[in-house]
């Protein structure tokens, strides 16, 4: 099928009515969501993900990737009223968007931002549409030890990008395939690290471990503290939130830089918007005729990395989709949200699951364009959602999180287990382990053992079959040349430098 | 305030851990007649964790790391996640709705320093609204 019949075949799919309406949900959750503080993208669909068990799997995925692109547009509200990003993608746009307001420019900066998302927004849904059905057909040449390569090289990049100490990642990762081997072996009827406990036989649910360790976690970081910051007015008015055509020419380049720059690194496992925005800054910042001037307020400043952040939620999803290999947390649940709706991603997912796929990308579509409509007039709507208090919010979240477990296997064990996992969340903030490696270990533990074992299986036990096949030996390389940047002092000291900055 | 190196403490707990898989792996086959085992993919990575914290717990010594904590934000956290805990325990004898707007009332009230009538509002609004949304409207099981 053609990329053509097959966008014509998702609109038909994505213009349902009901599609439209979750699409719709999605986006204004997923605004919501990014201009609350302390509530990200991971956390709000691991919590949802049990209430959509109930739903058909094309509208829950459209509502749950509108979560994932939509918060990107409302992280920006907040950076630039409240000097405080919604989420850790905006953190960038603080620097320039907050510099704007304080200039009285904060209606400029709020509609600089909507543009360079739907702008870039829209480019990554493209980006993803034409790059994603060629490299699942190229992926579908693979097997088991290119798939347990290919794993490798994904959970080494996260390891990479994850933060400052790359052996704390290393060790969360190790956490979470440990988790992930908990229950049943899957090639025999041997039961591991179980504790004599019933329950674990069929393992720990990965929504109990996603919620408790993003939702819980983010909770109990933010219960440490009781103060609750003061946002600066929010404009009212369409006219007050157009750019002028001035601050449009200026971020003309801006819009360009983030889009590709956004969907190059969102391919990559492991970089994640966060990285995209700060290496879009920084290229912005780099060519710009006025680099001095970056930090006191320049659109530019703001449409650079808000446009990066949206559009690598596209190029995020070609990994997922194509190859099965999440390079995120928030990718790493809505691969889980997949398998669990009976769906295998990997390079059939899209032949197999047409209407599935091109209903997705032309949802993104949709609701980059009802994004753009909804932030432009209703940002002084959503800059109402800043005035509920802390003390409402974080029951609401606890609640939400434990009916969610909950639903999924209606046992108070896995309810306990959550409890557990919400301080492993807390402690791992408190300590400087970074998480996304752990729920990416725990997704593709699984995965990555059958992989292992089934290679070993093919070469009755010789470990080299790894080694002498030319895909697995080339990214088990590169895997392992990632593993030794800490040994090489410059190449450490550019990884650190470019996670600082 | 300063504390004792929290780096050697986590590292000492993962090389527990370690330890642990690597005993338990060990005793299951790790190379059978079709292939590995169940003991073989947790024993490597079994060993991995435990020569990892040992390096994190070495290096946290030789560089004498001691990291500065918020005992009294880590205070509130812990309160917090006890009072949740709590609260499951609860669920078994007095049901979500109950337990859930205990919990909720502690929130406010103590860890917010609300009024106890904001408190009280709370509590019962929430756990209402949990109650129409939930089982009324969506048909989910509350705990």
């Amino acid at each position: 099928m053609d990329i053509l019949s097959g966008l014509m075949q998702g609109f038909a799919v994505a213009l349902q009515p009901a599609n439209l309406l979750w699409c719709f949900v999605g986006v204004v959750l997923g605004t919501v969501v990014g201009i609350l503080p302390g509530l990200g993208p991971p956390a709000t669909i691991a919590m949802l993900l049990p209430l959509t068990f109930l739903m058909n799997p094309a509208a829950a995925m459209i509502m749950l990737a509108g979560i994932y692109y939509g918060a990107k547009y409302g992280g920006s509200t907040t950076s630039i009223l409240l000097n405080v990003p919604g989420e850790s993608a905006s953190v960038v746009t603080c620097l320039d968007g907050y510099a704007m307001a304080r200039k009285g420019r904060a209606g400029a900066a709020l509609g600089i931002a909507a543009i360079a998302s739907f702008v870039a927004g829209t480019v990554g849904v493209i980006g993803l549409m034409l790059v994603a059905p060629p490299l699942a057909k190229m992926a579908l040449a693979f097997s088991s030890p290119e798939y347990f390569a290919l794993m490798a090289l994904g959970l080494a990049m996260v390891v990479l990008l994850a933060g400052r100490s790359m052996l704390k990642a290393l060790l969360a990762m190790l956490v979470g395939l440990w988790i992930a081997g908990i229950g049943t072996d899957p090639f025999s009827t041997t039961s591991r690290f179980t504790f004599g406990q019933l329950e674990l036989l069929s393992g720990v649910d990965f929504v109990v471990v996603a919620i408790g360790v993003f939702a819980l976690g983010e909770v109990l970081v933010s219960m440490q503290g009781r103060a609750e910051a003061q946002a600066l007015p929010a404009p009212k008015g369409l006219r007050n939130l157009l750019p002028t055509l001035q601050d449009l020419k200026a971020c003309r380049f801006a819009f360009v830089n983030g889009s590709v720059i956004g969907f190059l690194i969102g391919v990559l496992p492991g970089a994640g918007s966060t990285i995209a925005s700060f290496i879009s800054y920084g290229v912005e910042k780099a060519v710009s005729r006025r680099p001095q001037e970056f930090g006191s307020g320049v659109p530019e400043g703001v449409a650079a990395p808000e446009g990066a952040n949206n559009s690598e939620t596209g190029g995020a999803l070609v990994p997922l989709l194509t190859l099965g290999i999440p390079g995120s947390g928030t990718t790493a649940i809505l691969l889980a949200a997949l398998v669990l709706w009976g769906f295998k991603p990997g390079p059939l997912f899209i032949s197999e699951n047409q209407a599935l796929f091109w209903g997705l990308v032309a949802s993104m579509y949709i609701g980059n364009v009802m994004l753009l409509v909804l932030n432009l007039p209703l940002v002084p709507l959503f800059a109402q959602v800043l005035r509920m208090p802390a003390f409402v919010l974080y029951p609401l979240i606890l609640g939400i999180s434990i009916v969610g477990v909950y639903s999924v296997s209606g046992s108070l064990f896995d309810v306990s287990l959550l409890v557990a996992f919400g301080l492993l969340g807390y402690l791992m903030r408190m300590l400087d382990y970074p998480s996304a490696p752990l729920v990416l270990g725990l997704v593709l533990g699984g995965a990555m053992e059958r992989a292992l074992r089934q290679s070993l299986m093919m070469s009755q036990g010789d470990l080299s079959i790894l080694a002498t096949r030319p895909i697995s030996a080339a990214m088990l390389s590169l895997a392992l040349l990632i593993l030794l940047i800490p040994l090489f002092n410059k190449l450490n000291a550019w990884r650190l430098q470019a996670l600082e900055q | 305030m300063k504390v004792g190196n929290a780096e050697l403490w986590s590292g000492l707990a993962l090389a527990a851990l370690g330890g642990y898989i690597i005993v338990q792996a060990s005793r299951w086959d790790y190379m059978g007649p079709d292939g590995p085992g169940p003991g073989f993919f947790p024993l490597w990575y079994g060993v991995a964790m435990a020569a990892l914290s040992l390096i994190l717990m070495i290096s946290s010594v030789v560089r004498g790391n001691r990291e500065t904590i918020d005992w009294r934000g880590a205070g509130r956290a812990f309160l917090v996640w006890l009072a949740l805990a709590l609260s499951v325990v609860a669920f078994k004898l007095v049901g979500f709705l109950i337990g859930f707007a205990a919990l909720s009332f502690f929130m406010v009230a103590v860890m917010y320093r609300r009024p106890l009538p904001v408190a009280a509002a709370v509590a019962a609004g929430l756990a209402a609204g949990f109650y129409v949304l939930f089982p009324l409207l969506l048909g989910v099981n509350l705990p």
